[in-house]
């Protein structure tokens, strides 16, 4: 009886070992699982930002897992802000986390991430010479960068009949009320500072005023400060100009014949990375070290982005990718278009504490609405006084 | 004034029951954008690829453990809680009811940030260990308690204290009358509790995001993924849960109708 119940755990433990997704066992038929370590990794990564195994795609922790033995726990989150609440706020111990380019020079700053031991990630050496060394990580010890990507401008070839090179069509008066832009501070201060001709990462009060008073000019025309609500608006023909990040164009364009997607050439655009690093004071360091190394194993990083739809920075990736995704320019700008990007650096406290009240601005309309918005709210409060005041000396002189 | 009315009423259903409505359709379209306003043919492909989605189906495994043990643990703990106040004089009972009451109007952010400082105050003091499962489901019991209390306190005012009494009277031991005779009278409002804690439970986010550490529950799965786009496979899942939800209202008020009609037949007998 003992054998059979053996030899039955033993046949199931085989099935669910020997049956990982169509991708992986294709590839290495023969490779057996490794047995468990009893080690959990906790990773933190971006909403829908890796291959899950979802309609034959390749599940990169499950493939994980089956190789090394090392278990994921995985979790995510939504901004580069929320990610770092929760690590300064402690109680959560990650293993892997991956901010993107602004964040991690912040994180170095506060020595909130570890220096990695490279021996451990021989992977390294598929990253391609230009991601190295970025501007946010200049020596390249604390990051491997996992996907990236450029800012353009979604359009609607409908409407915008005009070559759309540069950001100064989303100040244009023709498209008034179908205009999108991003909810979020530095993106849009960004594309106001390119048309100026200012760096992302000014240190120079006037010139991010400048760019205030740029953005506030175009507030009457904007329909909309919105993130992932664009994805609707746009393919509803609601709007017809948004800027957004590349690698969500694809399924845009794709699904609908007549959105377009242009990178303004004219002024250069933002160049975004998210990369891989480890918080300081990480429980299993070495088993974080060989995900990253996992992540960078090109045939696992083409799937992955393959999935996701940013760009791999591995070219060794790249060739394992269909040809139509790799000479996208959507994709894979051009090197002039990249020379001529930027990249988002961590900005002083002062300066982010001035985006903010200037982002503010922007978006309520300065101190002077505000008052009037506190007159009306006030007066409204005075009238509901008066009016419980009247209600009572009413029902006092009733009683008399 | 009739036909005023019944617009009114149809107006407010509307308005109450549009946007299920709309998730409910949208859950069936039949999209590769993962479109949340156009329509492009019906089909089951979000619940397919839901059924694949680990990471969903993990997030949502959490949230129902959780739910599951915070209802029940805050149902026995209100439970017991509410019988020892309605023992109390007048002055104590009214007192330890404010403090009760006082962590439901306590704006949640407040409560999830104090709860996340004491738990990681403790987790450091146990060597860094990081926040999860348990801090999660002692923070919803935490929330869940006073919701509970206060659905059984009625319950235990209309009482006949008598009741329990007569019970030891003829010969019941005090735990059996508190079973026998207690129990079944106040069991209504148990059960009013323990759906309340459950729904709380499963839909919180905020103290949730302040106490999970590395655990995640749906609510924190739907919220991350504003950067890209809410899949659709969301409204499956909704869908899914409001049907059974549903059906579980559904079963509840038949057998409660069954039971008023058993009693009715039951006093026309007598």
């Amino acid at each position: 009886m003992k054998k059979t119940i053996a030899a039955l755990a033993a046949a199931v433990l085989l099935a669910t070992t020997v049956s990982p997704s169509a991708f992986a066992s294709s590839e290495e038929p023969e490779q057996p699982a490794a047995p468990k370590t009893g080690v959990t990794i906790n990773v933190y990564n971006w909403g829908e930002y890796i291959s899950n195994g979802v309609d034959d795609t390749l599940d990169i922790n499950k493939e994980f897992t089956r190789r090394t033995g090392i278990d994921v726990n995985y979790t995510t989150f939504d901004t580069n802000e929320s990610l770092y609440s929760k690590l300064a706020n402690g109680g959560a111990n990650y293993d892997i986390i991956i901010p993107s380019d602004y964040m991690i020079s912040k994180l170095i700053d506060e020595k909130m991430i570890e220096k990695l031991d490279f021996s451990n990630i021989p992977n390294f050496q598929y990253i391609d010479e230009q991601f190295r060394n970025p501007k946010y990580d200049p020596k390249n010890e604390y990051s491997v960068p996992y996907t990236w990507g450029v800012v353009g401008i979604f359009y609607n070839k409908k409407y915008v009949k005009e070559p759309v090179d540069s950001w100064k069509i989303l100040w244009d008066k023709k498209y008034a009320g179908k205009i999108l832009m991003f909810d979020n501070p530095r993106d849009s201060f960004g594309i106001a500072q390119k048309i100026l001709g200012y760096s992302y990462n000014s240190m120079n009060v006037e010139e991010w005023e400048n760019a205030a008073k740029l953005l506030k000019e175009q507030k009457p025309l904007v329909q909309a400060y919105v993130m992932d609500q664009i994805f609707d608006k746009m393919s509803s023909g609601d709007a017809w100009l948004a800027p957004y990040y590349a690698g969500d164009a694809a399924t845009l364009v794709e699904d609908n014949p007549d959105i377009g997607f242009a990178i303004p050439t004219k002024e250069g655009t933002n160049f975004f990375v998210d990369a891989v690093c480890i918080p300081t004071g990480a429980q299993h360091k070495k088993e974080a070290e060989a995900y990253i190394n996992f992540l960078c194993d090109p045939e696992i990083a083409a799937a992955n982005v393959d999935y996701i739809g940013y760009s791999t920075p591995e070219s060794a990736a790249k060739e394992l990718l269909p040809e139509e995704t790799v000479n996208n320019p959507i994709f894979y700008p051009s090197k002039e278009i990249l020379n001529k990007s930027e990249t988002f650096v961590n900005l002083p406290e002062d300066t982010n504490l001035l985006l903010d009240t200037l982002w503010a601005e922007v978006k309520m309309g300065g101190p002077g609405q505000t008052a009037t918005l506190v007159a009306v709210l006030l007066g409204f409060l005075l009238l509901y006084i008066g009016i419980v005041v009247y209600k009572k000396m009413k029902a006092k002189r009733e009683l008399q | 004034m009739k036909t005023i009315s019944r617009i009114y009423s149809a107006v407010l259903f509307l308005f109450l029951y549009a946007p299920i409505f709309v998730l409910i359709v949208f859950s069936f379209n039949n999209s590769t954008t993962m479109s949340r306003s156009v329509w492009s043919g019906f089909s089951f492909k979000w619940y397919a690829q839901l059924m694949q989605d680990g990471m969903l189906l993990n997030a949502l495994r959490n949230t129902l453990v959780i739910a599951v043990i915070a209802a029940v643990v805050s149902t026995v703990l209100g439970t017991a809680a509410a019988i020892g106040i309605n023992g109390m004089n007048k002055w104590m009972k009214r007192m330890v009811m404010n403090v009760t009451n006082l962590p439901m109007v306590n704006p949640e952010i407040v409560t999830g940030v104090s709860l996340m400082l004491l738990f990681v105050f403790f987790a450091k003091g146990m060597g860094n260990v990081s926040l999860g499962m348990f801090s999660l489901i002692l923070a919803h019991i935490t929330f869940c308690l006073p919701y509970v209390i206060l659905s059984v306190m009625p319950k235990l005012r209309q009482m006949d204290s008598h009741l329990y009494e007569a019970a030891q009277d003829l010969g019941c031991s005090p735990v059996l009358a508190f079973f026998k005779v207690v129990l079944p009278e106040i069991m209504p409002g148990i059960v009013t509790g323990m759906i309340m804690a459950f729904t709380l439970s499963i839909d919180d986010f905020v103290i949730s995001y302040f106490t999970s550490g590395t655990t995640q529950t749906l609510p924190i799965f739907i919220y991350s993924m504003t950067r890209k786009r809410i899949s659709p496979e969301i409204n499956a899942l909704s869908t899914l849960l409001f049907g059974t939800i549903m059906v579980l209202l559904i079963i509840v008020n038949l057998r409660q109708s069954k039971d008023k009609k058993a009693e009715e037949n039951l006093i026309e007998e007598a």
